[in-house]
């Protein structure tokens, strides 16, 4: 199962999965379009690519190139900080060490089982265009960009949860990868809460409370199954919304990963 | 093996759930190691000596609302566990661990009370937990069964979501299975603090994912710790 059953539901979608030709000149494509894109425009732009770039394709194409483009992300982000001199203590290192060797792990099955459909990995700038300057050599930086990371994948893939309905077994890789950030992401925020001297701040999040307030928005929310469920079983608001995680779209998520991508 | 479970519709089926069971229990490496003594004589008891009139027969249904009330059952049973963690503290719990497991307790009673809700008339009954096996004056025993049930919840929301119908049911699991996910990882950092077992790779394959695990697999790893009988047969069917 697994890989080859994957690959086989693309090949029934479009017999040309293994096609290398194709790929090559993707690579090309993205590779001129990166360069000659203006930074504003990125997000759109990278939307852009990762949507039509396999038009005719299935939906569960472009969620596995969405989910691609993250773990990439994630992958190179975690690969800067281990090699990086003097920024991860080595009480934590264990724990970078095993995020990263998932992230990786999490880019090599996308890319196996996308084939030449894969998406070629992008450009990064993992400062953020300055925002996040010193993030591979302050360590309080570092954990607040990967508990952020972390959350905005947990956030990612649940919003993919429904398109993935109609392809059971890759909504099930899905989830299996899904349950793996959340996890990351509690023990970062735990790390960042710490580091940053945020007490509120813990392994789930109540509110919307994260290290960059920004990604968290919609995390308050109070309505679950269409019922508001405020003073639920007489627990209070930090529980009841850190009982439910909130997902994003595809367009929240590439809005808050673009300045990530050079292109 | 016995092969009469009134549970069990044939002997393959039994003898593949006392694997499993086995198995799952055995996966958690250093649960194992540390308390293979409690889990395994639970293993026993539930499999061997289950007595008849302790609990009711409680058929989850079928389709979306078989899946619903299985997860139902299965935050029925945090919901307790925790409950009496919180009620019977263990010897030297600190403020963190008793904040920890507060608001998990918490986030579990407001997953039940959710699911009662929005089953309504359809909802199984409350259940009948079994902690007998657990020693609740331990922090090792409460620490690593907690670690069991959030694994396991993560490994059955996991492998119910392609079973389910309705995507705003799907995206509610996806909305509920992350925050199980952060409870493992937080309990399994209080267990080994800052090592990788939050995601150790007694729990995470090759490919970095967590496990996934079907119905009739999960109840059959946590039939020892409910004294009803719980069938599941045509969840998501």
């Amino acid at each position: 199962m697994d890989i080859f059953k994957i690959i086989d539901q693309f090949q029934q979608i479009d017999g040309d999965a293994t096609g290398r030709l194709e790929y090559a000149s993707r690579r090309y494509f993205m590779n001129k379009v990166g360069s000659k894109l203006a930074s504003a425009a990125i997000p759109t732009a990278f939307a852009a690519i990762v949507n039509k770039a396999f038009a005719q394709s299935a939906a569960a194409v472009d969620v596995l190139n969405y989910a691609l483009t993250l773990e990439y992300l994630e992958d190179e982000f975690y690969k800067g900080g281990l090699v990086a001199a003097n920024l991860i203590p080595a009480s934590d290192k264990s724990i970078f060490m095993q995020i990263g060797k998932h992230e990786s792990q999490h880019v090599a099955f996308l890319v196996k089982a996308l084939g030449a459909k894969a998406i070629a990995k992008p450009m990064f700038d993992f400062t953020y265009k300055g925002a996040f300057g010193d993030v591979f050599t302050n360590y309080k930086t570092f954990v607040t960009v990967s508990s952020a990371l972390e959350d905005t994948g947990v956030r990612a893939y649940k919003g993919q949860a429904g398109v993935l309905i109609a392809d059971p077994q890759i909504l099930e890789y899905a989830l299996q990868v899904h349950s793996v950030e959340a996890r990351h992401a509690a023990v970062a925020r735990r790390l960042a809460a710490s580091l940053l001297g945020m007490p509120a701040m813990k392994g789930w999040i109540t509110g919307k409370e994260g290290a960059v307030p920004a990604i968290y928005a919609g995390e308050e929310n109070m309505t679950q199954g269409g019922v508001n469920i405020k003073g639920l079983a007489s627990k209070t608001d930090a529980a009841v919304t850190e009982a439910f995680d909130e997902p994003l779209t595809k367009d929240a998520v590439l809005a808050i990963a673009g300045p990530f991508i050079k292109g | 093996m016995h092969t009469s479970k009134k549970y069990s519709s044939n002997k393959a089926e039994d003898e593949r759930a006392l694997h499993v069971n086995r198995r799952l229990f055995l996966s958690s490496a250093g649960l194992t190691t540390a308390f293979g003594t409690i889990l395994i004589v639970t293993g026993c008891t539930k499999e061997d000596h289950q007595i008849p009139g302790m609990g009711d027969a409680v058929d989850l249904g079928s389709g979306d609302i078989g899946v619903l009330n299985y997860a139902y059952a299965l935050e029925q049973l945090e919901a307790a566990f925790y409950a009496k963690v919180i009620d019977s503290p263990f010897s030297g719990m600190t403020d963190v661990e008793k904040t920890i497991l507060t608001d998990i307790r918490d986030h579990e009673i407001v997953h039940r009370e959710f699911f009662k809700a929005a089953l309504a008339d359809k909802a199984i009954k409350g259940l009948t937990p079994n902690f007998d096996g657990i020693d609740f004056g331990s922090r090792t025993a409460v620490l690593g069964a907690a670690k069991l049930f959030e694994d396991t919840g993560v490994a059955a929301y996991n492998g119910a979501g392609k079973l389910i119908k309705d995507p705003n049911y799907l995206l509610l699991a996806g909305k509920i299975v992350s925050v199980e996910a952060r409870h493992a990882a937080v309990i399994r950092d209080l267990i080994n603090p800052k090592s990788a077992d939050f995601a150790g790779d007694d729990i995470i394959d090759l490919n970095g994912m967590d496990k996934a695990v079907a119905p009739a697999d999960i109840l059959a790893a946590v039939k020892g710790y409910v004294k009803d009988t719980i069938t599941g047969a045509n969840v998501g069917k």
